[in-house]
């Protein structure tokens, strides 16, 4: 008995085609992209390998793969020219796409050339700028009115009512405040904030002649902290009060930051703190601290974990945004409070957006949700 | 001009880094990774300063003997100890220009693990006895809002216990309060947020805000 | 003061006591033979994490970013060691960074103890990046070019001469990120990574911070999230179902026991207050 074996014949998948080379819109100038029609024989494709050379007799070499069911790939590389992976700009690279089987390969078309250059203007952030531009426009036209001299009613805020009140309890009690910016940098926007309700809070504190006691976590935060409450009592008329050793840098570290400031709690028996910034994980820790020193307790912070324990714990809580407007409160600045409300405006704009956005959407009319998307690549 | 300076400089950064955002070109580009160098460049120079200013403080009551003032020597010593054991006597954690760096056995690292990491974890496990009595004191049902703000921790709590048959309920309902109420309302908060951090920022480059400057 | 009085007004020291006795029995049971063990409800979150890892191939190359100190070793550890046992098992390369401050020789030393268990070698099998100030620059960077912001590795060798690292040059090359952190630096990865350069993005955070974290879930902007020591108790327990893990190696999964007694004694607290407040402003009225 004679066994035919008969093998076979293995073909090559066909070709992607269409390959078409363009250069990478919103980028810095390093980077194509090749889109290319999927080869007939998808479903034996295992992938794709795209080939590159810079003239198109010239050696192709693989410079990227490809999923089988992609048709897109972004050629990007290093503007360095020392770095390995440099990708020139305004340089004409051919390519080509190779489908893959088992074994098996076969390639496209080459491409027509194509080279990389930059944009100056990011056409994906669009909505971006115009979200800013209407809310500057917003804040511009309510500063202006502010300045003309029309009142603006802004809701009254429990945590910022309190604060006079608090510090007028450490005062007829003897004892100091403790005012903690938290544990950001000076460049976070809740720290900022928090060194305007500083100011505030140190301006009257010089009035009452009452110690002010701001251990800081980072040494940039120490020295803002101790520009701003001198001058605060220079305001008040009371330079010679002014002392360097009560706002000073005690850690960076979280935990010790809070051993240390757990312990002037206790020993200094603080008759108010205050909690105005950046918290972390050791909010809790510094509010039950003081509830046990018998402190009245004013907290604000933008942090959404800590915002609970912080409403738990302390006496009155700024939540958010009202960190942020509460020096429009304690000062009632005409320039301030216009910002404030052009703030407010905004969030109306955006909740009609939602809620229209809402209904379109559920409307299968896709467009109005397509004006607000936005690429960052 | 003391005044106006620093002002100027605000306007000017704050303007041309917000540009530059919506500019992806190569000299844009350049700009922001010279400026970002200059940040770290900055912080670590003011981290001098930070040790400047916790040796004057805690020198000053160990000179007066204030009470308390053994405490503040410990501070002292435990900073020059640190930075003499890390950067001189133990250099082998690679400060040299050469020296490949070792990563335990050495002083350093023996007091970070066995000093300062049993110390931080001490600090860090006082949550848990504090999450206690602050739950046992915040937590009564005085007000309708009050009740759902308990019943509601009680569910979250469940939580993170494996509790046999009821977990699929209480994990269900956990997870509806999650994704659902506690979303919306954290949504609401972030755009309320967010809107602040533009106006403070917008406030700030314009010059309305000048408080981290100090004097109004 | 009456005992209604008192129910609602106890010594904050009582409360302490009480729950220093929850989270020491479950030791000593253990101690004299009793251990309990439960096993975790799995959510749909955590499972997604996991599902992700498993369908990993060989050679593929997965970013690990270990950003949490020492404190949160605890919740945190266990999820980071599940994962590199898995990638490992798989001979998935793994790329790890250590962006918190105390978190760099914490995290080699997990790293190195995982890597000896499955012979696995520096350089070939995973590159460990070490740790830059910065951690919002250093993702931004990374997510461009890791040379960027590590030239050389943790132990001082380039990044060039390192054979993992030929076929990729920033996270993007990479099939996804899983984000083991205990502070803003899970912000930083979803704002500053992902959400730029577009890449699956994973979380596992402590309790506390989960809830944060759901709506991105939500959204889609995280694939997955492990929230604290029940999320990493659960990822063990899907482990063991995998083949990877032995009971004997849970880290978390013991530790479960202890956070459920706690809790039980917190909320038999509150019960107690709200109690004697309700018996008080009854007696009252």
């Amino acid at each position: 008995m004679i066994w035919v074996i008969a093998f076979a014949q293995e073909e090559s998948p066909l070709p992607p085609s269409q390959v078409k080379v363009k250069d990478t819109p919103n980028d810095n100038g390093h980077s194509l992209t090749i889109t290319w029609k999927s080869s007939p024989d998808s479903a034996k494709i295992l992938g794709y390998e795209i080939l590159r050379s810079d003239s198109p007799d010239g050696e192709f070499k693989v410079v990227g793969q490809a999923l089988a069911t992609d048709t897109l790939y972004k050629d990007k590389g290093d503007k360095e020219k020392e770095s390995p992976n440099y990708f020139p700009s305004h340089k004409n690279f051919y390519y080509k796409v190779r489908a893959k089987t088992d074994g098996l390969s076969s390639e496209s078309e080459i491409s027509l050339p194509a080279y990389a250059f930059q944009q100056w203007y990011h056409a994906g952030k669009t909505p971006v700028l115009v979200a800013v531009l209407i809310f500057s426009t917003l804040t511009l036209i309510f500063i202006s009115k502010a300045k003309k001299g029309k009142e603006l009613y802004v809701r009254p805020l429990a945590g910022i009512g309190a604060v006079d009140e608090a510090i007028g309890r450490a005062t007829e009690m003897g004892r100091p405040i403790l005012f903690i910016l938290g544990l950001g940098t000076a460049a976070d926007i809740a720290t900022i904030a928090g060194f305007t309700i500083l100011s505030r809070v140190a301006k009257r504190t010089a009035e009452y002649k009452t110690r002010i006691i701001v251990p800081c976590n980072d040494p940039i935060v120490m020295a803002v902290a101790q520009e701003t409450v001198k001058a605060a009592y220079m305001d008040a008329g009371r330079p010679e009060a002014y002392e360097e050793k009560n706002i000073f840098f005690l850690t960076s570290m979280q935990f010790a930051y809070v051993a240390g400031v757990n312990g002037i709690m206790l020993r200094e028996r603080t008759a108010t703190n205050f909690y105005m910034g950046l918290f972390y994980a050791e909010s809790l820790i510094l509010a039950e601290t003081g509830s046990i020193a018998g402190s009245i307790q004013i907290s604000g912070t933008d942090q959404m974990s800590q915002l609970p324990f912080f409403v738990a714990a302390t006496d009155y809580t700024l939540i958010g945004e009202e960190l942020y407007a509460a020096s429009a409160y304690l000062g009632r600045e005409p320039l301030l409070l216009g910002a404030l409300k052009a703030q407010d405006w905004a969030k109306g704009i955006l909740l009609i957006c939602l809620i229209l956005g809402t209904i379109f959407t559920s409307l299968h009319l896709d467009f109005f949700a397509n004006l607000f998307k936005f690429s960052l690549e | 001009m003391r005044r106006q300076l620093p002002i100027l400089v605000v306007f000017i950064s704050g303007i041309f880094m917000a540009i530059q955002y919506f500019v992806p070109s190569e000299p844009a580009e350049f700009v922001q990774e010279y400026a970002m160098d200059w940040v770290i460049v900055i912080g670590v120079f003011a981290m001098g300063l930070g040790l400047w200013s916790l040796t004057k403080v805690n020198w000053i009551k160990v000179q007066r003997q204030t009470p308390g003032w053994g405490y503040n020597l410990v501070t002292i010593l435990g900073m020059v100890f640190m930075l003499v054991v890390g950067l001189i006597w133990d250099p082998g954690l690679g400060f040299f220009p050469g020296e490949k760096s070792q990563v335990s056995g050495t002083w350093f690292m023996n007091f970070f693990w066995y000093i300062y990491l049993p110390i931080q974890t001490v600090m860090f496990s006082l949550l848990a006895f504090y999450i206690a009595s602050a739950a046992y004191r915040a937590f009564r049902a005085r007000t309708i809002l009050a009740s759902i703000l308990l019943v509601t921790a009680i569910v979250i709590m469940l939580r993170l216990i494996p509790l046999g048959a009821v977990s699929g309920i209480n994990q269900w309902l956990a997870n509806w309060i999650l994704i659902v109420p506690n979303m919306a309302a954290k949504r609401a908060i972030w755009m309320g947020v967010g809107l602040g951090m533009v106006a403070m920022a917008l406030k700030i480059v314009l010059g309305i805000e000048r408080s981290y400057m100090g004097r109004d | 003061m009456g005992f209604y009085e008192k129910l609602m007004s106890l010594d904050r020291r009582w409360v302490y006591l009480c729950v220093a006795i929850a989270v020491v029995l479950p030791f000593l049971l253990e101690e004299f033979g009793v251990p309990i063990f439960i096993p975790p409800y799995i959510t749909p979150e955590v499972k997604s994490v996991y599902n992700f890892v498993e369908k990993l191939r060989e050679d593929d190359v997965l970013f690990l970013a270990i950003d949490y100190d020492p404190m949160a070793k605890a919740e945190l550890h266990p999820v980071a060691r599940a994962v590199l046992k898995q990638c490992f098992k798989k001979n998935v390369k793994v790329i790890i960074s250590a962006l918190s401050q105390n978190g760099p020789g914490m995290a080699e030393q997990l790293i190195s103890q995982t890597a000896k268990e499955y012979n696995k070698v520096d350089g070939v099998d995973y590159v460990y990046l070490g740790y830059k100030p910065f951690p919002a620059l250093v993702i931004m960077g990374m997510s461009q070019n890791f040379k960027l912001f590590f030239p050389k590795d943790y132990y001082g060798t380039p990044l060039d001469s390192l054979p993992m690292m030929a076929k990729v040059r920033n996270i993007k090359d990479t099939k996804g990120v899983i984000d083991v952190a205990a502070g803003s630096v899970a912000d930083m990865w979803i704002n500053e990574g992902a959400g730029r350069y577009n890449y699956p993005l994973a979380l596992a955070v402590t309790g506390v911070m989960a809830a944060d974290y759901y709506p991105f879930l939500n959204s889609g902007q995280l694939f997955g999230l492990v929230s604290g020591m029940k999320g990493a108790a659960e990822y063990e327990y899907l482990m063991e179902k995998g083949g990877y893990m032995k009971k004997e190696e849970f880290d978390a999964s013991r530790g479960m026991p202890i956070q459920m007694f706690a809790h039980i004694v917190v909320i038999l607290f509150i019960i107690i207050g709200n109690v004697g407040y309700f018996m008080s402003r009854r007696k009252k009225s």
